[in-house]
């Protein structure tokens, strides 16, 4: 194969971690993770040159990746907000804040804006239900939300 | 309302997560030098003694859990701690890892040397990647200090503490899903038998627990079997529980209560300061969105195992959500039956086709389009998954379906008859 697009960090760090392991399919979840924080999604060709490091089918990739929702196999915006819909956010008020943040960056959820800043997504329970609504901004957590602090938020993002 | 000793909650700041906090303060890693000099079976019994009872929401015993690992094993053992906390309503394990991450890590360091396992994985949902952050600092903490690694603390057990990130699907929170996704699989369920305790993780004898009840090792081993086990105010379920009370309640959080003390009823009322707006209780799911649901005159039961099991609920993990007058319990059912047809990981027909039918016949009595034999129907197909999964995800789907049909069926018939939601 021709020239690598994962980096020498993805290499490094997941041969560091192959002696944590039995079997090398193993590192697949933490690999895929590691793929998409470098490419912020998985394209073919990284799924495909993930598949040769851990010496799985392309295939089996995909149908591991697929099963997962934090996999994005489509490329998703800088931000990515993830809203929790589940039952105590939905008692508190997460109606309101999907509503919100698709009349004001005009998307419906599970789009990407076309200046490519943002995703919306409904997020199934975060775990933070005593501090609902919440609601995931790439990596970080955002709970307590109110229609105004969602709004002073979106509005602070570059 | 009656105060008692709590063993977690005190510590939940941001000041105890380190590892200077925890030997100082919480007597930390005591108990595993403790365990390492004892005998594995007499660990194994003082579990037994402690009636400690899995806080992942099966409540299975974990004494005897771990006394069915094979003493003689041709492949390697291993304790794998089930992080994955993703039942609706429930947060406790994400406060214990990023507050006193030391506690499960000196648990399962004890748990490991129990069971004759020297790997360890803690499987943690993918979402808490700040908690797998704090978790990976503490390991690192831990192997500085020698309390995790190569002969510990001089006793010659090995042990190796490994954070896994899943990555998105509640299904993972189901321990042989969890067990196929951290080899590198989807996380489906197996065929059960052979059970994780004779083949587990990669084939080898493994004990799935917990972040709780791990967590709460280190205290049963330091003040014994007998001491936690008194805690508990019923005769088979010892400890503290860690509640989580969200939803329309006045201070939703968790809240740490001897097992069999509480009621629901003072659980959101005298704990939580009752409902917001001081409005009508509508409902209680008493242990994450999959327990059956109770009505506003049910509160008046003991919140612990056996006493919901026998009004016919259950604690689960202890995640209590609380519904006010003014929320439509269709909606609120649409929304559950919506995660769990979503949720499904699609090897069982009638759980995979059984949970979307649901969620569109609900749907649609929701939106006023209900028909009047949908009632009928909802029963026939959750009565037609219930039971006849691989898991326990179907009866997941069916029990919230039956529940509130049975319970709640005046509001179900208002929506047909009418042909709206009364409170939309």
């Amino acid at each position: 194969m021709g020239k690598k697009l994962l980096s020498e960090k993805f290499y490094s760090s997941m041969t560091k971690l192959e002696s944590r392991y039995p079997s090398k399919v193993a590192l697949l979840l933490p690999a895929l993770h590691a793929a998409q924080d470098e490419f912020g999604w998985l394209p073919t060709e990284v799924l495909q040159e993930v598949g040769e490091f851990i010496g799985v089918h392309p295939a089996q990739v995909r149908e591991v990746a697929s099963f997962y929702t934090m996999y994005n196999l489509k490329p998703v915006g800088k931000y990515h907000l993830k809203v929790c819909t589940n039952v105590a956010c939905c008692l508190r008020g997460s109606e309101e804040l999907v509503q919100h943040c698709e009349k004001k960056l005009g998307i419906r959820c599970g789009e990407t804006t076309q200046d490519k800043k943002f995703t919306l997504v409904e997020e199934e329970c975060l775990g933070a239900c005593g501090t609902a609504p919440a609601m995931m901004l790439n990596d970080d957590y955002h709970e307590n939300l109110t229609v105004s602090k969602l709004d002073h938020l979106l509005d602070h993002l570059e | 309302m009656e105060t008692s000793e709590t063993l977690f909650v005190q510590h939940f700041n941001d000041e105890s997560r380190p590892l200077e906090y925890y030997l100082r303060k919480m007597s930390g890693y005591t108990a595993v030098k403790k365990a390492l000099a004892m005998q594995q079976d007499d660990i194994i019994s003082e579990m037994k003694k402690s009636n400690m009872r899995g806080r992942g929401g099966a409540g299975f015993p974990t004494g005897m859990k771990w006394g069915f690992i094979p003493k003689q094993a041709s492949k390697p053992k291993y304790l794998v701690c089930n992080a994955d906390e993703s039942e609706p309503g429930t947060f406790k394990d994400r406060d214990i890892m990023r507050y006193t991450p030391h506690l499960l890590i000196e648990g399962m360091v004890i748990g490991g040397y129990a069971i004759g396992a020297n790997h360890g994985y803690i499987y943690i949902r993918g979402e808490y990647t700040r908690e797998a952050k704090l978790l990976d600092q503490a390991i690192e903490e831990a192997y500085d200090a020698g309390y995790l690694g190569n002969n510990i603390k001089g006793s010659g057990f090995n042990f190796e503490l490994t954070v896994h990130r899943g990555a998105g699907a509640y299904i993972c929170g189901e321990e042989t899903a969890l067990l196929n996704s951290l080899e590198g699989k989807r996380g489906e369920p197996r065929v059960k038998p052979p059970f994780p305790a004779q083949a587990g993780a990669f084939g080898g004898p493994t004990i799935v627990n917990n972040v709780e009840t791990l967590a709460a090792v280190p205290f049963i081993i330091n003040r014994g079997g007998d001491w936690f086990s008194k805690l508990g105010k019923l005769e088979k379920s010892g400890g503290t529980r860690l509640f989580c009370v969200s939803g329309h309640v006045k201070k939703p959080g968790v809240y740490e209560l001897n097992a069999g003390s509480v009621t629901l009823r003072q659980l959101i009322y005298d704990h939580c300061h009752g409902i917001l707006g001081d409005k009508k209780l509508k409902a209680v799911i008493p242990g994450g969105s999959s327990a059956p649901v109770l009505t506003a005159d049910e509160i008046d039961v003991i919140a612990d195992i056996e006493p919901l099991m026998k009004i016919g609920t259950m604690l689960g993990s202890a995640a209590i959500l609380v519904v006010s007058e003014d929320y439509c319990v269709v909606k609120l059912l649409e929304r559950i039956t919506r995660f769990y047809a979503h949720e499904s990981c699609g090897q069982c027909t009638p759980c995979r086709e059984g949970c979307k039918w649901m969620e569109d016949i609900i749907e649609r009595i929701e939106h006023g389009h209900g028909r009047e034999e949908d009632l009928a129907m909802l029963l026939d197909i959750s009565n037609n998954i219930a039971g006849k999964t691989l898991c326990a995800l179907g009866d997941a789907a069916a029990g919230p379906v039956m529940s509130f049909v049975k319970k709640f069926r005046a509001d179900f018939e208002a929506h047909i008859r009418g042909g709206k939601c009364p409170n939309a």
